[in-house]
């Protein structure tokens, strides 16, 4: 039949997307840009945690911040010592194990990342973006594959033994919508279903009833990856612009009224009554958060915009030089997430998005480039800082995309949708070899992509364990059927 | 409409179509001005549960929705279901308008049963989705280059005009027959009934009544109005317990409250921070209204009280309700700025003892005008910040 020719245009043509993301979406509205038109898939499920999207905490955007808090001119271990972090530090045993889980969200490009430079197929495949032999760091392992020039710090951290790799890692029947595999991903395990995160689920099993800090979103909103279903979590953006404050209110008589709201909220989160329950339970959580991190507060309380800073880390008392923060706030919010650590937050699980959209239908080189090297050198700045604080022991980070891209580039000079895509184990403890193997560009699947020859819910079930102490079976469906991978040293 | 035109920031006149954010506040003003409140609330309830994102579309089609689904507000719902299936923004949303006979497309066909008409597995399966969605083809639009998706039309040459079989009738059916057949399915009644009373009742729907509000449905002939008056006369809506007050209704609640109306476009920001962006629900599932709060939600709304408090903080060198003022005369008067409604005891004497230490905090003279103006200030802050002026 006949379908008219303009047909096409009405919808975005599969596969491509517009690429945008709640988190940018809030991103950009708070800088006075519309969002971008976002794709729309039918099949998107429900994001683990839905309706408890899209949060920020605000300073001092509307009427007038009064300043309570100088405690900028304090120094950092004097800070440290707040009321509020030595009461909730208490909630959890001194050195537990904390997993970062950072998100590259869009499909960041394995392939790029770590290069077949010299495969003439490759070459062949990636006529006007393929990473040049000779150009980036070889693979220890490997030498026929190259890290990208942007992934320097990669590089140098996994020669060091500090970077544990997934080259090709996916699931069986891959799924090219960015909202599914993401959520596939996010709960984990490939169920549209799941309304709880997969740490949201540990936390649950292995978490504490009084401890929002347990489960730490700093996108400004909770990370789906988070949602529990019965303990609390919170969602801060960095730790020193989290703040509250009452409009024509401020010295003591604030802190008088931020307590008064919490205490009714204590009073009132176990009513029978499951709306004032809902209220009440927020407005107690708001009271840890917000004395907990008290003593970062800068003074002027707003969290001064860290992308003007050369040095992010410098708000945060570190002793490492972290990227510069133009292009985004990854840097500062790592920093301030080294600072909250050796301060003895009682963290567990954390997530991060990066502000980077990886999704490159077009143009892929300029985004993947400065995007990866943020990434990359902003993960090291924060590796050399645990050391420095002393607390590197503790942390292992997971660096984690939805899928990776097309072996074949587009005619936009980008690549589309693929399956498996490249994960990353950041830490002083990790074993820092490579697990699966990179994966064949002779052997792509139906539609051309790469084939996962490490599955994530065997990266997640053998982290529960290895990292956690915690039986799989209790939070991944299914554990027992996927493979255990050897993550730590 | 009662009150004040709605303006920016500058005082002009809020542009809904073309200014990102302003459609927003244009639907929250009707909110806070109309004299039919009920209205409006049953408008957000089609919004909710056709849930459309602009996302797909734009402003002009979401806002021709709008008045569509205010027009059935309480009207009919057969009529309301068949305005949706060829509304534009909804065509969009969930491809009705690439939906032709030689490539179905499900989306909306099973949406519709899903979401719209039967629930999940009820009483339908993909075999209907399928024919549900050939029923359902032949919708179609054109391109403009400036004004975007234009000119929806059913095309008769992209219609599967053969014999379908949905729900076990047979017959060369359309999308006004889909529509038909969807409401008259013998599911249709019970998950019509129970959806509806879960928008405003949280308390379970007893069976008894559950029977009865659907005999008064089927009787009418699928009439809304008689069904939201019998739910809202039913006892349970006012003893049952209670539900969180969706961000934007407690947000025209502020504005109703305290006599205000639209003069800042911060309402637009403010509801991403609530989580509740009008004509942006996050799906077409829509907002989830069993989880509108958990701490950064609170923190936001805490921001819109901000911004409703905007212009009425007190300051300067005088108290308008004089130094004799004590902590339950100043609780009176910041209840009576917000409107009169009262709270619990329990939150009630919480903000007592508030008053009571902010008073006591004050150690010069020189103090008594501010701390009084603190403590007005603090209650004005707080009251809509108590579970019970968050539920109802």
């Amino acid at each position: 039949m006949r379908v008219p020719l303009d047909s096409a245009r009405r919808r975005a043509p599969e596969g491509h997307c517009d690429g945008f993301s709640r988190a940018q979406a809030i991103r950009r509205v708070l800088a006075g840009k519309p969002p971008v038109a976002r794709e729309w898939d039918p099949r998107m499920p429900i994001p683990a945690g839905a309706g408890i999207d899209r949060r920020r905490f605000l300073a001092g955007a509307v009427g007038g911040l009064v300043t309570v808090y100088g405690a900028g001119r304090l120094g950092l271990t004097d800070r440290m010592l707040g009321d509020g972090i030595a009461k909730a530090a208490t909630l959890q045993p001194p050195g537990s194990p904390i997993l970062v889980s950072l998100f590259m969200q869009g499909g960041v490009d394995g392939l790029s990342l770590l290069a077949p430079a010299g495969d003439p197929l490759y070459q062949q495949l990636r006529p006007t973006l393929a990473v040049a032999p000779g150009s980036g760091t070889p693979l220890q392992e490997d030498p026929s594959l190259t890290w990208h020039p942007s992934a320097s710090s990669f590089a140098q951290l996994h020669n060091a033994g500090k970077v544990t790799l997934f080259p090709a890692v996916g699931y069986t029947d891959p799924d090219m919508s960015h909202f599914t595999s993401r959520h596939y991903w996010e709960v984990g395990a490939t169920d549209a279903s799941l309304l709880t995160g997969w740490m949201g689920r540990y936390l649950d099993v292995a978490g504490d009833a009084a401890n929002p800090f347990q489960g730490l979103s700093m996108d400004g909103q909770i990370n789906p990856t988070l949602a529990t279903a019965k303990n609390p979590t919170a969602a801060i953006d960095q730790p020193n612009s989290f703040a509250v404050y009452l409009n024509g209110v401020w010295g003591d008589a604030a802190e008088w009224a931020l307590d008064s709201a919490a205490s009714l909220g204590d009073a009132q989160r176990r009513s029978r009554d499951p709306a004032i329950a809902q209220v009440a339970g927020a407005a107690s959580e708001v009271g840890v958060v917000r004395r907990t991190l008290q003593p970062f507060r800068t003074s002027t309380g707003s969290g001064a915009n860290p992308g003007t800073n050369a040095n992010p880390g410098a708000a945060y008392g570190s002793s490492v030089t972290y990227p510069n923060a133009s292009t985004g706030d990854l840097p500062a919010r790592l920093a301030g997430l080294a600072a909250m650590i050796a301060a003895g937050v009682p963290l567990r699980c954390v997530a991060l998005t990066t502000d980077t959209q990886f999704d490159t239908h077009s143009g892929q080189a300029p985004t993947f480039d400065s995007g990866v090297r943020l990434v990359a050198d902003s993960l090291a700045a924060f590796q050399a800082d645990l050391e420095a604080r002393g607390v590197d022991g503790r942390v292992l980070v997971h660096v984690w995309s939805e899928f990776g891209r097309r072996a074949q580039e587009n005619g936009s000079d980008g690549t589309d949708h693929g399956a498996a895509g490249a994960s990353l184990l950041i830490g002083s403890r990790v074993n820092g070899g490579m697990i699966g193997e990179f994966a064949p560009l002779n052997e792509l699947d139906v539609n051309g992509n790469q084939r996962e020859n490490a599955d994530f819910r065997g990266l997640f079930c053998s982290l529960l364990e290895q990292w956690f102490g915690q039986d799989a079976a209790d939070v991944i469906p299914g554990a027992g059927s996927f493979p255990r991978y050897q993550l730590l040293a | 409409m009662i009150g004040a035109a709605p303006h920016d920031d500058h005082g002009e006149p809020l542009d809904p179509i073309n200014t990102w954010g302003e459609d927003h506040c244009w639907w929250l003003d009707r909110m806070v001005r109309s004299d039919q409140p009920l209205i409006e609330r049953m408008t957000l309830v089609w919004h909710s549960w056709f849930a459309t994102s602009e996302e797909a579309s734009n402003a002009r089609l979401m806002i021709k929705q709008n008045w569509m689904m205010r027009r059935h507000a309480l009207g009919n719902f057969r009529q309301l279901l068949l305005d949706v299936t060829v509304d534009p923004a909804m065509l969009l949303w969930l491809n009705g308008n690439t939906n032709y006979k030689d490539s179905p497309n499900e989306n909306y066909g099973r949406e519709m049963l899903e979401l719209f008409a039967l629930g999940a597995d009820r009483g339908y399966d993909q075999h209907d989705v399928h024919q549900n969605s050939r029923a359902l083809t032949g919708w179609t639009n054109d391109w403009d280059e400036q004004r975007g998706p234009v000119n929806f039309r059913f095309e008769p040459s992209l219609h599967d005009y053969g014999v379908k079989r949905i729900f076990g009738h047979r017959g060369r059916f359309d999308w006004r027959d889909s529509c038909r057949l969807a409401v008259a399915h013998p599911d249709h009644p019970s998950f019509f009934v129970g959806k509806l009373w879960g928008y405003f009742v949280g308390a379970e729907l007893p069976r008894t009544t559950a029977h009865a509000l659907q005999r008064t449905y089927v009787r009418s002939g699928y009439e809304i109005r008689p069904l939201v008056e019998a739910i809202l006369r039913h006892p349970l809506f006012y003893e049952g317990s209670r539900l969180v007050t969706p961000p934007v209704v407690w947000t025209a609640g502020l504005l109703r409250g305290s006599r205000q109306t639209i003069t800042t476009t911060s309402w637009s920001w403010i509801a991403q921070l609530t989580g509740q962006v009008l004509f942006q629900p996050p799906n077409v599932s829509g907002w989830n209204y069993a989880q509108w709060l958990d701490t950064s939600r609170w923190a936001g709304r805490l921001e819109a009280v901000n911004v409703a408090l905007q212009n009425h903080v007190l300051k300067g060198k005088t108290y308008p309700f004089g130094l004799r003022e004590n902590a339950k005369q100043a609780y009176q008067h910041a209840i009576d700025f917000w409107g009169g409604r009262p709270l619990s005891g329990q939150a009630q004497d919480n903000l007592f003892v508030l008053g009571r230490r902010i008073a006591r905090g004050q150690t010069e003279q020189w103090q008594q005008v501010p701390f009084r103006q603190l403590r007005q200030n603090a209650l004005r802050v707080l009251i809509p910040m108590t579970p019970d002026w968050m539920t109802a």
